[in-house]
């Protein structure tokens, strides 16, 4: 049983290595798509083999506990509804000319071995690995922006590869600090760096020296996460980039730096010594969520609208993880997951409206659900669910940010409100335009691949109005686990 | 720990803060690449020390990497990059070199606070490493925001890599995954840049990064 468990683990990995090989090799570009769905939906299902099968002992390099499988399944299942998405996304840019069979080669095989990194992320027992995983999903994140060669996609694209390098490079010095602490107290070598191993010691570790760490490794992988004043390059990247990846920068990226600082805040906790990490989580959380609030108002594309959306909802989930204990963390984790599913569901209509358009400015977009209807309500229904409006799932996980807040530190749920209403309140201004103001633009019919984004609504909706006991005590479980 | 080791480990650890600060003041782009490329001999130099005193052989993989790799490779290609693409000219630097030297002597006070304070249990030597490889990734940093040619801040980009390679190799017997991993990413980092620059070349005749900066996605 623990042979086939491995195999579980080996599988999210080895698919998308094998995947991205053969689809390298690949000239034709239909079939590459197929293949990319094909493998990605191999990876949802090893993923969720690991919900069944015993666990592997925790080795020096990779490790299954309960916190990860719900990030890696996440992942999974958005990489997989993103591939569908995907496919067909890029047949209209090779009919439009954005793109060539060759950029899509290239395109294809990056999309795999991004997700090699975040799997390898999640799975890595070692904060070294932990560390090559995450700096290899940027690199071929910040690759696949660039893909279109347009002057914007450049320069969004070389932001985010300054920006992205330089946080990951605080991160590993972040690293760095960690081995030093640990290293008097375990003794040199892998041992140092593997997580378990980690945890179990950190009572002795010099807590200075923990500090210090986790300031860099939060200013570090913070900045993958987005979190102000180090997310711009999120805007950027979002916006120039091919739409599908919008969708999983959006939707998995800022998880994986997420998860990233979630292990090193858990390792802060473990040391009773060290400084508490909820102020500094909660002011960074709370800083993105109002100024991204306040942007908002003044973006006039649409990609980007939604891109300063997801910086918001980062803080708040960043927000939430502050605060900590059981209801809060509850709460994080429920919103990262709703996040994920309706963030990535708008940025999939989105990319169709774009494409029917033929433009990102707002004002050019008007009247989708007369011209568009199954477009214009996806947006609908997906800006209700993400402004946080009841019965949509981020409803309920904001309900309870929002009510744990209030019973633990009634001045910092005011700020939160603030942030969250003004944020409410851009959102809506911007959709009755879009989907219901007077038509204009190109009215012909879309090519769309509905599913991926139906489905994540329904998704959504349905944790809104129902959450099966058993993942409420799954994730009521992980929540304590992260203190 | 006798004290020869120690200083000469001192000495070669302080070169390469020294030699960071060299980098704030070239104007030229090939000055800075010389510059850039003593920095990895000296890296290489201290890596190599690093090697001999713990007696961790595989570190001498990581110091034969700075000095082929970073010293030899890099420069070299860089310098036909700027010729192919005819800007050896001067960098416009974004800010002064007076307050850039000022702002890089307080980030290296910066660092030498914070670290020789949290530090104070840690083995000497490992201290002061720690310190000057984060003086040494601050003064990356100021390289990186001061210059807006993509050119140089490439080259910021890659000192600061140099200061995190001091850090790893100075943390007594940190596993050899990560120091591979490190000239690892460089290696994949260069090749993202090297594509980028032909790219940013055949679109607009200009790596001034400056150039791209008009576009903010509000002004269509």
């Amino acid at each position: 049983m623990t042979a086939f468990s491995l195999d579980a683990v080996a599988a999210i990995l080895l698919i998308p290595v094998v995947a991205a090989a053969l689809l390298a090799a690949l000239p034709n570009y239909r079939l590459a798509a197929g293949l990319n769905v094909a493998a990605s939906l191999l990876t949802l299902l090893a993923a969720l083999s690991l919900f069944v099968t015993d666990r592997p002992q925790p080795g020096q390099y990779l490790l299954v506990d309960d916190l990860n499988i719900v990030f890696i399944v996440l992942n999974a299942f958005v990489g997989f509804t993103t591939s569908v998405f995907s496919a067909s996304y890029i047949a209209h840019e090779l009919d439009t000319g954005r793109l060539t069979a060759s950029n899509l080669r290239f395109y294809h095989a990056m999309y795999q071995i991004m997700m090699f990194g975040m799997n390898l992320a999640f799975v890595s027992n070692n904060i070294g690995l932990m560390w090559v995983a995450v700096e290899l999903a940027t690199l071929t994140t910040v690759l696949m922006v660039g893909i279109y060669r347009t002057h914007e996609a450049l320069e969004a694209a070389w932001k985010y590869f300054i920006l992205g390098s330089v946080g990951i490079a605080l991160a590993l010095f972040g690293t760095i600090l960690v081995y030093m602490a640990a290293q008097p107290v375990v003794g040199e070598g892998t041992n140092a760096m593997v997580w378990t191993v980690l945890i179990a010691h950190a009572a002795h570790f010099d807590p200075a020296l923990l500090n210090v760490a986790f300031v860099f490794l939060l200013l570090g992988y913070g900045t993958k996460v987005g979190l102000a004043p180090l997310h711009a390059w999120l805007p950027d990247a979002h916006a120039e980039g091919p739409t599908p990846i919008s969708a999983v920068l959006s939707g998995l990226l800022l998880n994986v730096a997420l998860y990233a600082v979630l292990r090193f805040k858990m390792l802060l906790a473990a040391s009773p010594e060290a400084i508490a990490t909820g102020p500094l989580m909660i002011t960074m959380g709370l800083t993105s969520l109002v100024f991204a609030a306040f942007m908002l108002y003044r973006r006039r594309d649409i990609k980007r609208l939604f891109a300063y959306s997801s910086i918001e909802h980062m803080g708040i989930i960043v927000f939430a993880f502050g605060m900590g204990g059981p209801l809060a963390n509850f709460a994080g984790l429920l919103h990262m997951v709703m996040h994920s599913l309706t963030k990535s569901a708008i940025f999939f209509t989105v990319g169709h409206i774009a494409q029917v358009k033929g433009t990102q400015n707002i004002t050019e977009i008007r009247g989708l659900t007369e011209t568009h209807p199954a477009l214009g309500w996806a947006l609908v229904i997906g800006v209700v669910a993400i402004a946080g409006l009841p019965p949509s799932g981020i409803f309920m996980s904001e309900f309870l940010v929002v009510s744990s807040t209030f019973a633990r530190h009634p001045f910092l749920a005011v700020p939160l409100v603030f942030g969250i209403l003004l944020a409410f309140g851009a959102l809506l201004l911007r959709l009755t335009g879009v989907a219901f103001g007077e038509p204009r633009g190109s009215t012909a019919p879309a090519e769309a691949s509905y599913i991926p984004m139906y489905s994540h609504l329904a998704l959504v909706f349905a944790a809104g109005i129902y959450l099966p006991p058993p993942l409420v005590a799954w994730f009521q479980h992980v929540a304590i686990l992260l203190g | 720990m006798n004290g020869l080791t120690f200083d000469i480990a001192h000495l070669l650890a302080g070169g390469l803060v020294l030699v960071s600060f060299m980098m704030l003041y070239q104007d030229r782009l090939f000055a800075l690449i010389n510059v850039f490329a003593v920095h990895a001999i000296v890296l290489a130099l201290s890596v190599a020390w690093q090697a001999y005193i713990q007696d961790a052989h595989h570190l001498y993989v990581t110091a034969a990497i700075a000095l082929i790799f970073k010293a030899i490779v890099i420069p070299v290609g860089l310098h036909r990059i700027i010729q192919r693409l005819g800007i050896h000219r001067d960098i416009e630097t974004a800010v002064g070199i007076g307050p850039t030297m000022l702002a890089g002597i307080g980030l290296v006070t910066l660092s030498m606070v914070l670290m020789l304070r949290v530090t104070s249990g840690a083995d000497p030597l490992a201290r002061e490493d720690l310190a000057f490889a984060l003086s040494i990734i601050l003064l990356g940093l100021l390289v990186m925001v001061t210059r807006r040619n993509a050119v140089s801040q490439v080259v910021g980009f890659m000192s600061l890599e140099n200061g995190l390679v001091l850090a790893a190799t100075g943390a007594k017997g940190m596993p050899l995954v990560v120091e591979i991993s490190v000239a690892f990413s460089i290696l994949i980092a260069f090749i993202v840049i090297g594509v980028f620059l032909f790219r940013i070349r055949e679109r607009f005749d200009s790596v001034d990064v400056g150039a791209l900066d008009d576009y903010r996605g509000e002004h269509r």
